[in-house]
């Protein structure tokens, strides 16, 4: 007992020593580094005033880590491909929550004089739009909302067109016709990103249904799972989702059945089951926006909603087990879209009730796709 | 050969707990600059920039003091309830409890003027959040249920009930489907103080913070609730009226949460919607406790945690350092904070011989 208590004793010391020793150390380092900061700030700001090469200061706010193979991950690739032309210098915040957060953030992008500053989530809106009238002179582009000011435009991409794209692919690889779908929230965006899978896989396989649960939450990899596990639970044999991570793309590795990703080729997570993913490629979108600020032809004002067409939304490689029949059918249709034709929400379009809502050959405005809150005929489950 | 061994304290470390304090900021800060030059970032500029985004900007002291002032109420909430040994852990709950009942007065009398419909979305939020802290309560009283795991599981309903609210019968119309109330009128909205940034929530932190302080040394009832922590037999049989000290703790602990979700709703989003709850009931459980419950203490916990997350958000601009940078550092300096507790109780003494 004696040895013990010495020992312990020791590894006190010891580690009271060790935190004494780094606590010295970071004091005395602290010192030094802002005696030594103060003299390369005193020497940059010369070098600052001619105002022709200064570079175009582009700010970026995530609402998750970028880290996550997910929608935040989408944006920083388009960030990166911003930050690669000469005349930029981007910058980014990550895992910043929607509200009192996310103005503190833009604000402090706005008082460092960011000429650009891209919020990339829907609850960023009413925050960004504060900050813009504070701040004339830094632009905002916010994502996926739907106010606008002379110094901020929202943009997004025509995510369902790709969304009908691999409802096709799920359409014809289900085998029990149910597919199941992971959703985040019942807000327009989902609503229709679920209704274009539904029309896609329908387009294919009368048959089908689709069901869905809702987690409530963007990003929360382990209550996804749990949903995909109650969706495989009632017979599904393909997981979609409109969720952040990954995992009901593992959920349905681990069940042996088929799945399709949201935001970025997520084959690496369910190589196994990973048909297709309907993914974000906000490079175009991003270069041309700071090539506009960069030559003066930005506007404010505007509500960009960019299509297959210009590159922002598509599919990912298929998976090795699907066959080429249905490769052949999917691109057909993939080349249509990418020419500009989208019939996705053409009527006949009838709702869950099975009433009509667009009648053969009607198209659907944008106004109506961005406001949509009900659910096509063959989803199972409810807007609330 | 001279040794060191661990010695119990005769009589408490006056003034170790500042230097326990003090002692594991600094260590955490040593560990961060050299996590920093793990990264292959400079500590140097790190130093810098943080130093930037906190005390060395009024801007960023306006913004840490703006986002304490949450994290304060609820901490305070929370410690009135430990302080007798009643451990809440719903302030979450009570938290969006508050924020609707304010809610539901903004939007229900949009036609009052400031000086009528603030006070009543206040009385509103208190009553809200205290009603339902005095479920855990009554349950706690009435059924044995252990209040933790009651408070908690009323966490979760709380934000159903929120998003219940938001996504249905309180949805702004123009919103496209979007979960949000309508803007809240003008007269809801808690201003700024003067030409600052600080709104005047920040003025009900210090008259709640006051009036803690207060109340613990001056009132009887202060003083029986401390000595009710000591348990239900030890209270009976001192005479003290053991149900109602629980009852009236939970309700005071919930009504204190509310009030932050009051002022939250009104002075910074300016309307209800699910983003408001950003974790400050949890928060605030840790705030209360590194601060030993003490009020002072919890107001510069939280104002120090405050700074951090504003500060580290500054070194991810400047520096693309990873967001879990922050959440690495809090949970070092906490842990160094607890750790260090052990020197209050022992000592380090020479080794005889």
């Amino acid at each position: 007992m004696n040895l013990f208590t010495s020992m312990r004793a020791k590894l006190a010391v010891l580690c009271l020593a060790a935190a004494l020793a780094l606590s010295l150390a970071a004091c005395g380092e602290q010192k030094a580094e802002q005696k030594a900061a103060e003299k390369p700030a005193v020497e940059a700001k010369p070098a600052e005033t001619p105002a022709a090469d200064k570079k175009l200061k582009v700010g970026f706010i995530y609402v998750s880590p970028v880290g996550d193979a997910g929608y935040s991950y989408a944006h920083h690739q388009g960030e990166k491909a911003v930050a690669a032309l000469p005349y930029v210098e981007a910058s980014y915040v990550e895992s910043v929550p929607e509200g009192a957060d996310s103005e503190r953030v833009i604000t402090n992008m706005a008082r460092k004089d960011f000429d650009l500053v891209f919020a990339t989530s829907f609850g960023y809106m009413d925050s960004t739009l504060k900050v813009a009238k504070e701040y004339p002179k830094t632009r905002f582009m916010h994502c996926s909302g739907f106010k606008t000011a002379d110094n901020m435009n929202n943009y997004f991409g025509r995510m369902y067109q790709a969304r009908y794209l691999t409802g096709m692919v799920a359409g014809m690889m289900t085998k029990k016709n149910i597919l199941g779908y992971v959703a985040a929230f019942p807000i327009p965006e989902v609503i229709r990103g679920i209704n274009a899978f539904t029309l896609g896989a329908r387009s294919v396989n009368p048959q089908a249904q689709v069901r869905v649960v809702w987690t409530k939450t963007w990003y929360d990899p382990a209550l996804e799972k749990d949903a995909a596990v109650s969706l495989l639970d009632v017979g599904a044999d393909v997981i979609a989702q409109h969720q952040d991570s990954p995992g009901p793309q593992e959920a349905a590795q681990q069940r042996g059945v088929y799945s399709v990703g949201y935001n970025s080729d997520m084959s690496a997570f369910a190589p196994k089951s990973h048909l297709t993913a309907a993914v974000w490629n906000w490079a175009p979108l991003y270069v041309q926006t700071v090539e506009e600020v960069k030559n003066g032809a930005w506007k404010g004002n505007q509500a960009i909603w960019w299509g297959m067409d210009k590159g922002v939304v598509d599919i990912a490689p298929y998976g090795p087990m699907v066959p080429d029949e249905v490769k052949a059918k999917v691109e057909a249709r993939r080349a249509e879209l990418k020419a500009g034709t989208d019939t996705v929400f053409t009527g006949p379009i009838r709702d869950q009730a099975g009433k009509e809502r667009y009648a053969a050959g009607q198209k659907a405005p944008d106004a109506d796709l961005l406001g949509m809150t009900w659910f096509v005929e063959g989803v199972v489950g409810t807007t609330e | 050969m001279p040794a060191l061994r661990v010695i119990k304290r005769d009589e408490p470390w006056k003034g170790g707990a500042l230097v326990i304090v003090l002692g594991a900021l600094a260590f955490s800060l040593g560990a961060g600059i050299l996590m920093l030059a793990a990264q292959g970032k400079s500590p140097l500029q790190g130093a810098v920039v943080l130093w930037q985004g906190t005390f060395g900007n009024v801007f960023a002291l306006e913004d840490a003091l703006r986002k304490s002032v949450p994290i304060f109420l609820c901490s305070l909430g929370v410690a009135v309830a430990f302080r007798m040994q009643v451990w809440n852990i719903g302030a979450e709950g009570q938290f969006a409890l508050g924020a609707i009942g304010a809610t539901w007065a903004a939007l229900s009398f949009p036609g009052l003027p400031a000086f009528l419909l603030l006070p009543l979305m206040f009385l509103a939020a208190l009553v809200a959040g205290g009603l339902w802290a005095l479920v855990p309560a009554w349950l706690r009283l009435r059924l044995k249920v252990n209040e933790i795991i009651t408070t908690l599981m009323l966490n979760y309903i709380a934000i159903l009930l929120l998003d219940f609210l938001v996504f249905g019968v309180w949805k702004d119309p123009t919103s496209f489907g979007f979960p949000m109330t309508p803007e809240f009128p003008r007269a809801a909205l808690l201003g700024p103080i003067g030409g600052t940034r600080l709104h005047w929530g920040f003025a009900v932190c210090l008259a709640a913070g006051a009036g803690f302080w207060a109340f613990f040394r001056f009132t009887l009832l202060g003083y029986e609730l401390k000595a009710g922590g000591e348990g239900a037999r030890v209270a009976r049989y001192a005479g003290l009226p053991y149900g109602f000290l629980v009852g009236f703790v939970m309700t005071v602990s919930g009504a204190l949460a509310g009030l932050a979700g009051c002022v939250e709703t009104s002075a910074v989003l300016g309307r209800l919607q699910p983003s408001l709850m950003a974790g400050y009931g949890y928060t605030a459980i840790v705030v209360a406790w590194l601060a030993r419950l003490e009020p002072l203490p919890i107001a510069l916990a939280s104002f120090l945690l405050a700074v951090l997350r504003v500060g580290v958000e500054n070194l991810q601009l400047e520096m693309q350092i990873p967001a879990a940078y922050g959440s690495i550092m809090e949970g070092l300096i906490l842990l160094s904070v607890l750790a260090g507790q052990f020197f209050l109780t022992y000592r380090l003494g020479r080794r005889e011989g």
